[in-house]
Formats: C-alpha cells, sequence, structure tokens
C-alpha cells in the first residue's frame, strides 16, 4: 500500500490529461494511474519506409489487431462498428484525426427538441468558455464564424483544403450546401513549442511532427509541471469501497506485475466509454454487487459508437491522396432535424483525403478495379492519388439495448474480465445512414468522381465511444450528476465520453474534453461541499 | 518494428516460409504484378521483393501458409511447375475462394512492393519515408466561401 492521494485518476487520454491540468492549481496531491506507457515520436510509422504496413499491424486502429502489452481484448463481434482505441500516454489522442468539432447547441435539447432520447442536464452555453479553454491548450485550427455555430474564432487558421477539399467546395457551393473548414486540433503555425503540420498524411499513427495536439505533447508536459504525477505501465483493476459506501482508491497491477493498493480521498474515470464501465463493472462488491455506482442498471448501457458509412469517389485528375492531414472540410447541411427525410436528427459529412498505394492497390485489387497480370500498373495509376473520401458522422440516438458487459471468458494479460460489445443499428439511425450515403454519392458526382463506392460499416470505426455512464438529474436514469459525480458513490466521478447523454453527429474529443474541464471546474468551486 | 517482432507469439504462426513455400509464393507474385518494362519496374516475384516479404509476414504468418497451401491444392501439386496458363487459371480460383486469408497474403505482397525505391520512383513519389520532409499541399482560396456565408445561420437554438 502507498500514501493516500487527494484524486486518484484512471486513463490519461483526452479527458484525464484535460481534468488533471485543470485541478493542478489546487495544489492537491494528484496521481494519475495509465496502463500504457509513454510514446515515443521517433517510434511513429511516418518515420519509416514501412508507415504504411504499419497502420495494418503494430499501429492499427483495433486493439485487438495490434495486441500492444496495454491493449485489452475487446469483444466487439456482437457489433457492426469495431472498437478503435490507444492505450498509451494520450490514450485515443494519439491516433485520432484529430478532427475538433464541438456539439452543436440543438445536441443537448434533443428531447425538448424533436421528442426523442433525453435532454442533457447542461448545455451548449455551460461548455462553451471551457470549448474555448480547450482549444486554447489544444492548439486549434480553424475558421471563425462558421453558420452552423453560435459564433467563436480558433487560435490558428485552418488546414489548406487541397485539391480534394477544394473541388467538393466547388461542387457545395454549386449544389447550394453549407461546408466549412474542419477545426483540426493541428498546428497550422509554431504554436507553444510544437511544430507547424508539414502534411506527413499519417496523422493517425500518430504526429511524428508534434503538430498534432495529443495530450501527451499538450495537457500533460504542463499537468506534470505543475505537480501532477503521472505513473504508467499500471492497470487498474477494480475500484475499491469502504463500509460507508464511498471509494477507498483502486487496486492496480504495476509495471512489474505486482499489485498495488493506491488509496485516494476521491476517484476520477477517465478511461474511456469502454474502459470506463468494464472497471465498474469489475468493482463487485456486497454494496454493489451488478458494480460499482450502479444502481439504476445503466452502467455499460446506451452505448453511442457513431456508424460511419463511407464513400468514395476517384476523379481523372490528381487530389491529395495520403499528402495531408486525413481530414479538410465538414457539412452541416444534414445535421439539424428536418422530418421531411424520414429520420430525426442528422449526421455531419467529413471530407477526407485518400489512401497511399498500398491501400489503393489493396482496395482495387479486391473490387476487381484492378486485375492480376500486367494489367495492374495501368490500373494502379488510374486510380492512385485520384481518391477522396465523405464520411457520414451519424447521431445514433442512445438505446439501452446497446452497451458493455463483461465477457463471460476473456480476459486481458493481467487476468481482469474483458468488454464484450452488444451493439445493433435503430431504424432511425439507419434511415440517416441510407439519407447520407445518397446525398455524398451524389456530392462525389458533382464534385466529378467517374466511380463512387459506398462503404457502410467496414471502412471506418471511428473510435468514438460514448454514453456508457451517462450524465443527469435522476438517478435512476442516470450514472453520474450534473457535474460528474456518481449518484450511488459521492467521492467517485466520471469525466470521460461515458457521460454523454446523447452523441451528436460530430466527433466527440473537443466536447469530452470541455466537459473534464468543466467538472474540474465545479469540482473545485465546491471543494468543501464535494461529498454533501 | 513493423509487424515484425524477434520473438512473435505463437499465436501468429511460423515467422518462416520453407523454401517450398517461397517458390509457391514467387510464382504467385509473378502472377499477380509482373515486371513491366513500360513503367519500368520490377515484379512482385523480384528477389529484393521477396526477401522483404519473407521476413514481413507478422501478424499473417498463418493466413500467408494457409494462401500456399491452398494455391498448391488448387494447383493439384505444386504451383510454381505449372505452366504460365495453367498458374493464371490457378490464381482465378485463389482469388475466388481465397478469402481473409488471401487478402491478408496480398497485403503483405503490397505492403513490401510498394515501398520498393524503384516502383515508389515509377509512381512519382520520393524514395523516402513521409518524415522529416513532409508534402506539400495547395493553399485554399476561403472566398469561395461567400454563398456560404451569405445564406446566414444554420444552427438551431436550443
Ligand atoms: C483511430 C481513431 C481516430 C479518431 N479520430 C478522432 C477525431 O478525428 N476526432 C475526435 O474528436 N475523436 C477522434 N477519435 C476519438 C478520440 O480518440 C476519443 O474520443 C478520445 O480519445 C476519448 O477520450 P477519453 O478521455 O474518453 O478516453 P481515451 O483518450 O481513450 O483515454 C482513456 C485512457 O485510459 C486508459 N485506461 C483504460 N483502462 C484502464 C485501466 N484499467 N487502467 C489504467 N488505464 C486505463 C487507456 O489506456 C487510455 O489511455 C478517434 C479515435 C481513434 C481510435
Ligand atoms: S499531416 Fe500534419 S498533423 Fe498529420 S501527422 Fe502529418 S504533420 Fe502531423
Amino acid at each position: 500500500m502507498t500514501d493516500p492521494v487527494d484524486i486518484l485518476i484512471i486513463g490519461s487520454g483526452a479527458s484525464g490529461a484535460a481534468f488533471a491540468w485543470s485541478m493542478a492549481d489546487t495544489r492537491m496531491r494528484i496521481v494519475c494511474l495509465e496502463q500504457g506507457d509513454w510514446v515515443k515520436p521517433t517510434d511513429y510509422p511516418a518515420n519509416g519506409r514501412d508507415w504504411e504496413a504499419r497502420r495494418y499491424s503494430d499501429a492499427d486502429i483495433l486493439p485487438n489487431r495490434r495486441q500492444h502489452p496495454a491493449d485489452y481484448p475487446v469483444n466487439d463481434t456482437n457489433s457492426i462498428t469495431k472498437i478503435a482505441t490507444y492505450n498509451a500516454v494520450g490514450g485515443g489522442t494519439v491516433h485520432y484525426a484529430a478532427h475538433f468539432p464541438r456539439l452543436h447547441p440543438s445536441d443537448f435539447r434533443v428531447r425538448s427538441l424533436d421528442g426523442v432520447a433525453e435532454d442533457w442536464p447542461i448545455t451548449y452555453r455551460t461548455l462553451e468558455p471551457f470549448f474555448t479553454e480547450n482549444d486554447r491548450m489544444m492548439g486549434v485550427a480553424g475558421l471563425a464564424n462558421d453558420p452552423s455555430y453560435p459564433d467563436h474564432a480558433y487560435p490558428m487558421p485552418p488546414i489548406p483544403p487541397g485539391r480534394s477539399g477544394t473541388r467538393f467546395a466547388q461542387a457545395m457551393n454549386r449544389l447550394g450546401w453549407h461546408w466549412w473548414p474542419s477545426a483540426a486540433a493541428i498546428a497550422t503555425r509554431e504554436y507553444e513549442g510544437r511544430a507547424p503540420c508539414i502534411n506527413l498524411g499519417h496523422c493517425l499513427p500518430g504526429c511524428a511532427q508534434g503538430a498534432k495536439a495529443s495530450t501527451d505533447i499538450t495537457y500533460w508536459p504542463a499537468a506534470i509541471r505543475a505537480g501532477v504525477e503521472l505513473r504508467t505501465n499500471c492497470r487498474v483493476r477494480e475500484i475499491t469501497i469502504g463500509p460507508d459506501g464511498m471509494a477507498t482508491g483502486a487496486i492496480y497491477y504495476n509495471r512489474d506485475g505486482q499489485e498495488v493498493f493506491q488509496p485516494a480521498h476521491v476517484v476520477v474515470m477517465a478511461a474511456n466509454g469502454i474502459g470506463t464501465p468494464r472497471l465498474l463493472l469489475n468493482s463487485v462488491s456486497a454494496k454493489f454487487p451488478n458494480g460499482l455506482a450502479n444502481s439504476s442498471g445503466l452502467v455499460g448501457r446506451n452505448l453511442m459508437l457513431h456508424p460511419w458509412p463511407v464513400v468514395q469517389g476517384w476523379f481523372n485528375d490528381e487530389m491529395d491522396g495520403q499528402r495531408g492531414p486525413i481530414v479538410s472540410l465538414w457539412s452541416k447541411q444534414f445535421y439539424e432535424t428536418d422530418t421531411s427525410r424520414g429520420f430525426t436528427r442528422g449526421y455531419m459529412l467529413q471530407f477526407g483525403r485518400g489512401p497511399g498505394p498500398v491501400g489503393e492497390a489493396q482496395a482495387g485489387l479486391e473490387s476487381g478495379r484492378m486485375p492480376w497480370g500486367p494489367g495492374h500498373h495501368a490500373a494502379m495509376r488510374r486510380y492512385f492519388h485520384r481518391r477522396a473520401h465523405i464520411g457520414i458522422a451519424c447521431d445514433d440516438l442512445p438505446e439501452e439495448h446497446n452497451r458493455i458487459i463483461l465477457d463471460p471468458t476473456l480476459k486481458d494479460s493481467h487476468g481482469i474480465p474483458a468488454p464484450r460489445i452488444d451493439y445493433t443499428v435503430s431504424p432511425n439511425t439507419a434511415a440517416m445512414m441510407e439519407h447520407g450515403i445518397a446525398r455524398a454519392t451524389e456530392l462525389m458526382r458533382e464534385a466529378g468522381a467517374h466511380t463512387t463506392t459506398v462503404s457502410r460499416e467496414v471502412l471506418n470505426y471511428p473510435g468514438h465511444l460514448l454514453g456508457t455512464c451517462r450524465m443527469g438529474t435522476n438517478p435512476e436514469r442516470s450514472v453520474v450528476n450534473e457535474w460528474g459525480r456518481s449518484h450511488d458513490v459521492r467521492n467517485l466521478f466520471v469525466i470521460d465520453g461515458s457521460v454523454f447523454v446523447t452523441g451528436g453527429g460530430v466527433n466527440p474529443t473537443s466536447t469530452i474534453q470541455a466537459i473534464a474541464l468543466y467538472i474540474a471546474q465545479q469540482m473545485k468551486q465546491r471543494l468543501h461541499t464535494l461529498f454533501d | 518494428m513493423s509487424n515484425t517482432l524477434a520473438n512473435p507469439p505463437p499465436s501468429w504462426g511460423d515467422p518462416n516460409l520453407t523454401d517450398a513455400e517461397k517458390r509457391t509464393l514467387a510464382a504467385m507474385c509473378a502472377r499477380m504484378i509482373p515486371a513491366s518494362d513500360e513503367f519500368k519496374v520490377p515484379g512482385a516475384d523480384d528477389p529484393l521483393i521477396q526477401a522483404d516479404i519473407a521476413k514481413s509476414l507478422g501478424r499473417d504468418a498463418t493466413a500467408v501458409h494457409d494462401t500456399l497451401a491452398l494455391l498448391n491444392r488448387i494447383a493439384g501439386g505444386d504451383f510454381a511447375a505449372l505452366p504460365v496458363a495453367k498458374q493464371e487459371e490457378a490464381c482465378a480460383t485463389l482469388r475466388a475462394e481465397g478469402g481473409m486469408n488471401l487478402t491478408l497474403t496480398t497485403r503483405i505482397v503490397l505492403q513490401c512492393y510498394y515501398r520498393d525505391d524503384r516502383v515508389m520512383i515509377s509512381l512519382g513519389m520520393e524514395p523516402r519515408p513521409p518524415f522529416p520532409k513532409g508534402h506539400v499541399l495547395p493553399q485554399g482560396d476561403w472566398s469561395l466561401l461567400d454563398p456560404v456565408r451569405a445564406r446566414g445561420k444554420i444552427w438551431r437554438d436550443a
């Protein structure tokens, strides 16, 4: 056993890092336990000639394929959307595309506006100052005054649209659709000691240039300088509770595999929308036989994964290919509800560039666009660097049967039960997906694509893990209150993507981090009454 | 690094190919991506590329062994010994029946083929890793946004 700490954070990803930094000014003793290690920029694939091969092996987005020592297996055979995560200092931000939209004001009010799901207990306005603070800390590039949002500016100018972005923008102007340069957590000029993006085109498996804002290079250096202790290679097995029903700390395995008990006055869960409910479900006791903080029965339920169909298009002239950040523009033309479309809520179109030669050749050979034999070379040259894609980010509303439970047999390398995902797409989401596919295909054609293909599920697993410990004011309908505190255990907090009430139709990390900063501020304001 | 480890876990399969498997693989690669004078590229059966493939089986070693075994079964024996026309027939059957194992095997072939200097140069790429030089992306013209701005606010007050 080690000395007690004031605040014990589990997980060092997007939310854990932001929260740790914000709490550091309290001068409390704060420790973060992270099952992974620091990743060295020199180890990122972009440093080597095997960069594309590594995207399918040790830098794969799926932990089940990657199989790093820090990864835990996920049984996702019962879900059309596979689970993408990264387990290291920085968590998912090491491997994310850094597309950085905020949730929209309407996303927080879906019951009032559209009669579906439930309203959040907080609003866009609640989070607005924290969005701004987070944009500054992460270093976000974008263009001010997008008419799809309340006005706001960004610290840096937007990433260039390139050939493909320009082509899509012109086509959307002809169709009369909304579009805007994407906000991206990517430095477009020198920023706080970070070098600007040089279009390595390799954002997903880590940015060797340090232009992409992963929290290992943004929040963590500042938090550690301010006194937070980050312990790596420490995998938490369970959160413990005392006779009074309060959390007493966590049991974890350290880098030598030894079991350690870390006592704490406050425990903060930041292990993401899969890792957090997994840990809570693994923390059973006489008081909480169905998992810690689970009197509502909602721990692990209402999982939202953002189904993400992708439309690919090939053009006669050269596009950006893999040269440049993956993302370029977004369109919110179909974001807000219009029931004449046959579904409620909506989706964002996210515009992306193309793959490297292996990705192109593989897709070509599989589809038959490229033959085996002498014709391969000419066909490759017809398609390589001539592709661009559109992702359709669907707002999959919460459903209790979409959930994570503990797998009865699958375990991680420490013998801790692994999560199993049960996830299906609702008729509303299915209709939204088809609408998005039709519109994206129409746009591809308008932009001049001679060939288009559709992938409904396999191409893009966005790694958005939301809703499994949702916030709310009613303890029977939510796991944590409106400032992240468990209804059942008054010194247990959840600050990651688990607390989302609905998922919105945009990438969630900007909002996840704003919520983490907001909860930190709420806690700081209530330090003397925190457990009341 | 990469898809290979000094001590790969047994669950990945045997990381080494037998001499017979190497012959089958090279013959299959020659059918998949033959050399081309027109494009000034070697075939995927080029010895340098084959050597790269042979040490890159990694997580997919079992898939490669199984694919090569299936190809020999389709060929009714030694695929590499068949005349070209018969090899092409066998490859057509393999493409129909190879499933995920063939997908993984093909990816390993492509991974090694498309990082060969000669091939990259022929494709107009510089034979180098992305970092540190990076690439240049054409800057945009944000006046294209004028009509979007002109249409005004589209977010819903909530
Ligand atoms: C390939 C990919 C692309 C993505 N692209 C985007 C994008 O463009 N835009 C966007 O907004 N989002 C994107 N995301 C999602 C984004 O990464 C997540 O939304 C974000 O990282 C979630 O933050 P979090 O704090 O909830 O959890 P995470 O960042 O996942 O952090 C959780 C941390 O907890 C640790 N942990 C878990 N369990 C334990 C345990 N038992 N003991 C100790 N430590 C533990 C993990 O190792 C991890 O480091 C992407 C994700 C992936 C995988
Ligand atoms: S494209 Fe830019 S942000 Fe992405 S990895 Fe390359 S340098 Fe980093």
